[in-house]
């Protein structure tokens, strides 16, 4: 497949105190093609993009995290919310803060379905939300958020051929994409959109857009 | 044995696995994420599982002995048991956690220790259980078959 190459350039870091949990997304997103590093804290995660304390106040890029080294360079990060110490929220919370980490995509996991806690981590910048345990249909959810910053200085928001190419032939993933990301967008409508970094990019939200769903990035 | 008698018996154990509850969706998943390139991953996760389990049977066996039990430290074993449980679909395990933490929020030290005999019992249950799953797939690979998909 002609997607195959490409999608070795997809870096996901994941990060998750479980480890047989660590040991299924790292599964789940390899059968994908993604590069996958694995991480237990959320220390450890900002240890690995090569976070610093003073980030925040300081516009110019950490030279410690090379981030034009294809090998280091993380394109989406997906985190377990329940960690102890960091917890996923903390750890999206202190990306968003970080000047060199806030558009690196995140996406929060949780085994429980509190919507507080949902809305919560999208108000603060997160790109989605899974519900424990992940699916295969759920990785086919993360191609769309890691284009958006790969493709950013580009301004290239879709590639329409590689849309055409992708048909997904699950047809109740399609279905219960389309349901997920409704209600997202639900819960975003009338939130402060300054945190949402697609915004403030200019692209659009992906999530209304169906399309999208049937990207898959499996490789049989 | 055959390879199709082997084949179907897998399927037949399997379906009545998901029958009675004691597995569910997840662990479809699990299958289907394993493949040529990654022919152990059901028996890796399933082993990682087992041990995990271990510990954390342990941990809450310790815990429930003491003097004054940490409620919140009960929960937490139980909330990662329930994880991970869930994770591999070992659904009847999963149901015993919730149940276990209703429990705990009460408080009551009796009914925790009732709860996790119930825990262990689900636990050892559905361990005998995909011990021989495991075995049934590693006789059919021996006998030169592939393992059949599950259709659940």
């Amino acid at each position: 497949m002609g997607m195959a190459a490409a999608d070795s350039e997809f870096h996901v870091l994941a990060v998750d105190d479980s480890l047989i949990d660590r040991k299924l997304v790292e599964r789940l997103l390899k059968t994908s093609s993604f590069q996958v590093t694995t991480v237990d804290s959320g220390s450890k995660a900002l240890e690995f993009l090569g976070w610093h304390e003073d980030d925040r106040s300081n516009s110019n890029e950490t030279s410690v995290s090379p981030k034009n080294h294809q090998e280091v360079e993380v394109n989406l990060v997906i985190t377990d919310y329940c960690m102890p110490g960091m917890t996923g929220y903390d750890l999206l919370k202190k990306m968003k803060e970080s000047s060199s980490l806030r558009n690196i995509p995140v996406v929060i996991m949780s085994s429980e379905n509190v919507p507080s806690r949902i809305t919560r981590c999208l108000e603060e910048g997160a790109e989605d939300f899974f519900l424990k345990p992940m699916k295969l249909s759920d990785v086919n959810k993360l191609m769309p958020h890691m284009m958006k910053t790969k493709y950013k200085e580009d301004n290239i928001i879709e590639k329409p051929e590689k849309q055409e190419k992708q048909e997904s032939n699950k047809e109740e993933t399609t279905q219960e994409s389309d349901d997920v990301q409704l209600s997202l967008q639900e819960q975003l409508n009338g939130n402060n959109n300054n945190k949402r970094k697609s915004i403030d990019d200019g692209l659009p939200p992906v999530r209304t857009r169906p399309r999208y769903n049937g990207l898959t990035v499996m490789s049989n | 044995m055959e390879v199709d008698q082997l084949q179907r018996s897998f399927l037949e154990y399997t379906n009545s696995l998901f029958r009675e509850g004691f597995l569910d969706g997840q662990f479809g998943q699990l299958q289907l994420l394993q493949d040529e390139s990654n022919p152990e991953f059901v028996f890796e996760v399933v082993s990682l599982f087992f041990e995990d389990s271990e510990r954390i049977l342990n941990d809450l066996t310790l815990a429930l002995d003491q003097q004054n039990v940490d409620f919140k430290k009960i929960d937490a074993h139980v909330h990662q048991f329930k994880g991970s449980s869930s994770s591999i679909g070992a659904q009847r395990v999963r149901n015993a956690c919730i149940a276990f933490r209703n429990f705990c929020e009460g408080q009551n030290v009796e009914a925790c220790r009732r709860c996790l005999q119930q825990v262990k019992q689900e636990y050892l249950l559905v361990k005998t259980k995909l011990e021989a799953l495991l075995r049934l797939e590693q006789q059919i690979l021996a006998a030169g078959g592939v393992i059949p998909m599950l259709d659940s």
